[in-house]
């Protein structure tokens, strides 16, 4: 096992070290590489909590996450396209893409907490499969109803003028959407973890990941926290639905499977569970896969890395699931309480 | 005390949910869609059956939570359900024609109020649709007080025609063939769907036929029952002996296209059964199932094809070489993952199954595996000069193969390695303390599982004679998932039972295609919440499931099926 560890760790460091001396990247590129990464990295970082709360609480992966980030801008979309064509979004930009996000963080939450009632409440005490399955489930079942009453095309997000071109900041050049991204992504995730930390819900939300039967000892509602749960991990992956729609300029039924994976990874990354160590695993998530095709794969002599930048991520996640499956960040739950 | 009120709330409720369900049901095009196949031809179509059985079953529902309080509540209670489920669609109709829904719903578009409100002028199509939603209840209301016999004889019969209008293609050419019989057809089938008279036939004859079963049913049981077991065991071996002959001349009587249909489901027993072993017995979810059908795949169609030209060789050849990679890969992609449990196996088996896919579809291996084109010209098989390359001639080597690894199945369920798995699944400590090796028992789990999937995979590469990335998408790992779990997990006639109604339906009926994933979705989490033990359930599963509602009794059943 150690083998193939060691053995992945030095082709990744030698193709690294054959890349760089090669010098087919300048400076510029690895200064975009890791800018693309922050942007997309906080996209994950917000779904990952997400994930990772519900695992707190309820020790179950909530598959139908990904379904969550993408109804919410799915919906946003036509209040997006409503506002284009009566102008309303050149005119008011601010003010039209803070509506979105109310629209998207509205949707999203309405449909994690529908979610939690329905699928995952009546299945509290069952064996472990049980809701997976369900989630499974009601991943398709969200995904397929939103492809029929929206359409199965993509669609495009209109382009806000005001994010187009850069900026300049302390001569380095970055692109206006990445960094309204980024800013936005850390400054939502610093809301939700002083809520988490400082408010008296967010404290009750963390006595229940505690330990349950305490908590419902000491007076906390239970049921209510784990739904408290689900709307605030639904309103992050809401808004973080925007960012994505922001920087990829579309929508599509299918949008979140790959983003929720991802996401998931950052969560097991940063060790589930863990609110700061979902943060982080996205953001480092988010670099890897933009900087590691070239930096590693493309030194390895590599035809086309970027097409690899998925299993990056996977093998990133394979790695972490056996090697620490605790994560960066975590306690040791994997094994024990899994 | 307001038992009363509750009971007005929950109809209330219940037909709150109902409005939603009819309504959501229109916007995602389901109705719309269903509505070009007639269940009765020109009087009732399958979109209208669909919202009907929403608007009785959910009446029912309300029918029966006010059971206790008196038959005049119950009846109120089944028409306000009624009344509110066809008044969702009804205020979809009146808000539709007024504001253009389309911009945001594709689906809400005049044809589809026109189906809603029968094909009549807004003015006398709105209460007419609010009164249907009232004979919803009345009817629900009517199989509510109807004796059990009676109820019975109502919802099979009308199911058995709704079913018989929904399978029309289906039943339309295995008639054809019975000779004499073939008249038939004409008198049951219209153009499209069944006759009026077809219709109300079969109905009739359906519930004769019930109403003797129900009277001389357990006579003719106890009759079978008290033969002497020389005739008794005649009797099954007759039965095997029917069954046999039926799957031997099945391609013949069902034609071309059904024989498709058959050859698909035929692959997906394979996977079903492979996959079964690992998280129907051994209790390991495996998401990236799929990883070993590309692998069988694959190395049929490397060895193979002619246009790699690596090694031409013909299909018997390269089989063991598939099976035994299956294998070698089932281990491989066993070892990491052997301390994982529940969710954490199923996220690694998810990135495995991804990562293979990726580097298969990627430029890089291309000159080996062919990149995102795949590889053609996969040879047919043949054997001692006959081809199998129609889907009729495929169907026996797949039957062949579902036979082989049904049989080994059965076997190793209740062999030594089988009852290890299933001890593995109950507990893993407690396994391991009774002295189950736990690496060898998971690792001969994958190992099995995987070369299952790798014989299924060598059979569709020449089936389909080439093969690409895309076919081997996690959707097809979790399919296979669903319909063992549907099927009744770790049940063997589960998974075929789980294959016919996850894979040969929505193929039998085009119009599901599109929305065959929405259905998996809703009937996963309702079959979770219903019926968690499958159609089919394995006998010792469900004994497990149904106990576990008394929570003390879990401990002496854990011993008692270990």
């Amino acid at each position: 096992m150690w083998l193939i560890g060691g053995g992945l760790i030095f082709l990744a460091i030698w193709g690294a070290i054959a890349t760089l001396s090669a010098g087919v990247y300048s400076a510029r590129h690895w200064i975009d590489f890791v800018i693309f990464g922050l942007a997309q990295g906080s996209i994950y970082a917000l779904i990952a909590t997400g994930y990772t709360m519900v695992y707190g609480v309820l020790r179950m992966i909530n598959f139908a996450h990904s379904e969550v980030f993408m109804s919410g801008p799915y919906t946003a979309y036509f209040v997006a396209a409503a506002f284009y064509r009566s102008g309303f979004l050149d005119a008011h930009p601010i003010v039209s893409l803070l509506f979105i996000f109310i629209v998207s963080m509205a949707i999203s939450t309405g449909i994690a907490f529908a979610l939690e009632r329905v699928a995952y409440r009546p299945l509290r005490n069952a064996p472990r499969l049980v809701p997976l399955i369900t989630a499974i489930g009601a991943s398709f079942f969200l995904q397929y109803t939103f492809r029929g009453l929206y359409g199965s095309g993509f669609q495009a997000y209109p382009v806000f003028k005001m994010l187009e071109g850069h900026w300049t900041i302390l001569g380095i050049r970055i692109l206006r959407f990445q960094l309204v991204v980024i800013l936005a992504a850390v400054l939502l995730m610093l809301a939700l973890y002083s809520f988490v930390m400082r408010t008296r819900i967010g404290k009750a939300i963390r006595a229940v990941s505690e330990d349950k039967e305490a908590s419902a000892l000491m007076g906390i509602d239970v049921d209510k926290m784990i739904s408290m749960t689900f709307v605030i991990g639904g309103a992050a992956a809401g808004a973080a639905g925007v960012l994505y729609a922001v920087m990829f300029k579309q929508v599509h039924f299918f949008m979140g499977f790959i983003p929720g994976i991802k996401a998931f990874t950052a969560a097991v990354l940063g060790g589930i569970g863990n609110i700061p160590g979902a943060m982080l695993g996205g953001i480092f998530l988010g670099l890897m896969e933009s900087i590691g095709p070239s930096l590693f794969l493309d030194g390895l002599g590599i035809v086309a890395p970027y097409q690899l930048k998925d299993a990056i991520a996977f093998t990133m996640l394979v790695l972490v699931l056996i090697f620490r499956p605790t994560g960066i960040l975590g306690e040791r739950l994997a094994v024990k309480k899994a | 005390m307001n038992g009363g009120q509750s009971i007005w709330k929950s109809a209330v409720n219940i037909g709150a949910i109902g409005a939603l369900t009819t309504v959501l049901l229109s916007l995602i095009g389901m109705v719309g869609a269903f509505s070009k196949r007639d269940i009765i031809y020109e009087i009732v179509t399958m979109g209208h059956t669909l919202l009907l059985t929403v608007g009785v079953f959910l009446s029912f529902l309300s029918a029966k939570r006010a059971s206790q309080k008196g038959l005049g509540r119950v009846f109120g209670a089944t028409l306000i359900t009624g009344i509110l489920t066809s008044g969702g669609v009804a205020l979809l109709v009146i808000v539709g024609k007024t504001i253009n829904l389309r911009m945001v719903f594709v689906n809400a578009s005049p044809a589809l109020y026109q189906l809603l409100i029968f094909g009549f002028d807004a003015s006398f199509g709105v209460p007419l649709l609010l009164f249907s939603g009232l004979l919803c209840g009345l009817f629900a209301f009517l199989l509510f007080i109807a004796p059990p016999i009676l109820r019975r004889i109502l919802i099979t019969g009308i199911s058995s025609v709704a079913i018989a209008g929904v399978l029309q293609d289906l039943l339309r050419p295995i008639i054809s063939i019975w000779g004499p019989l073939a008249g038939i057809n004409d008198v049951l089938f219209a153009v499209n769907g069944l006759t009026l008279g077809g219709g109300l036939g079969m109905f009739l004859i359906i519930s004769v036929v019930m109403f003797f079963w129900a009277h001389k049913g357990n006579k003719i049981k106890t009759k079978i029952s008290t033969l002497p077991p020389g005739r008794q065991r005649m009797l099954k071996t007759g039965t095997w002996l029917i069954l046999a002959v039926i799957l031997i001349a099945l391609p013949q009587i069902l034609g071309l296209f059904l024989s498709e249909v058959i050859t698909i489901v035929g692959l997906y027993v394979l996977l079903g059964l492979g996959l079964n072993i690992v998280v129907g017995f051994a209790g390991l979810l495996d998401l990236g199932y799929v990883a070993f059908f590309a692998v069988g795949s694959y190395i049929v169609a490397i060895l193979t094809s002619p246009e790699l030209g690596f090694f031409n060789m013909g299909f018997w050849s390269a089989l063991p070489f598939a099976v035994i990679a299956g294998i070698l890969a089932g281990v491989l992609l066993g070892i990491p993952v052997l301390k994982m449990r529940g969710d954490y196996l199923a996220i690694a088996t998810l990135g495995f199954g991804e990562i293979i896919r990726i580097l298969v579809l990627s430029d890089w291996l291309r000159p080996w595996l062919g990149g995102a084109q795949g590889i053609g010209k996969i040879p047919n098989v043949t054997i001692s000069g006959y081809v199998f390359s129609t889907p009729q001639q495929i169907y026996y080597l797949i039957l062949a193969g579902c036979l082989l690894v049904g049989f080994i199945s059965w076997r190793l369920r209740d062999s030594r390695l089988g009852r290890a798995w299933m001890a593995v699944r109950e507990d893993e400590d407690v396994a391991q303390a009774m002295g189950i090796n736990l690496v060898a028992t998971k690792l001969m789990a994958f190992a099995t599982g995987a070369a299952f999937s790798a014989l299924s995979g060598a059979i569709f590469a020449t089936k389909i004679g080439s093969v690409y990335p895309h076919s081997f998408n996690v959707m097809i790992s979790i399919n296979i998932l669903c319909l063992i779990i549907v099927g009744g997990m770790g049940s063997i006639p589960g998974v075929i039972v789980g294959a016919a109604a996850l894979v040969g339906l929505p193929e039998l009926l085009r119009e599901f295609a599109e929305y065959r994933l929405l259905v998996y979705g809703a009937a996963l989490v309702a079959m979770m919440l219903l019926r968690p033990e499958g159609l089919w359930p394995e006998e010792k599963r469900r004994r497990e499931l149904h106990k576990e509602e008394e929570p003390e009794a879990v401990p002496a059943d854990a011993q008692g099926s270990a």
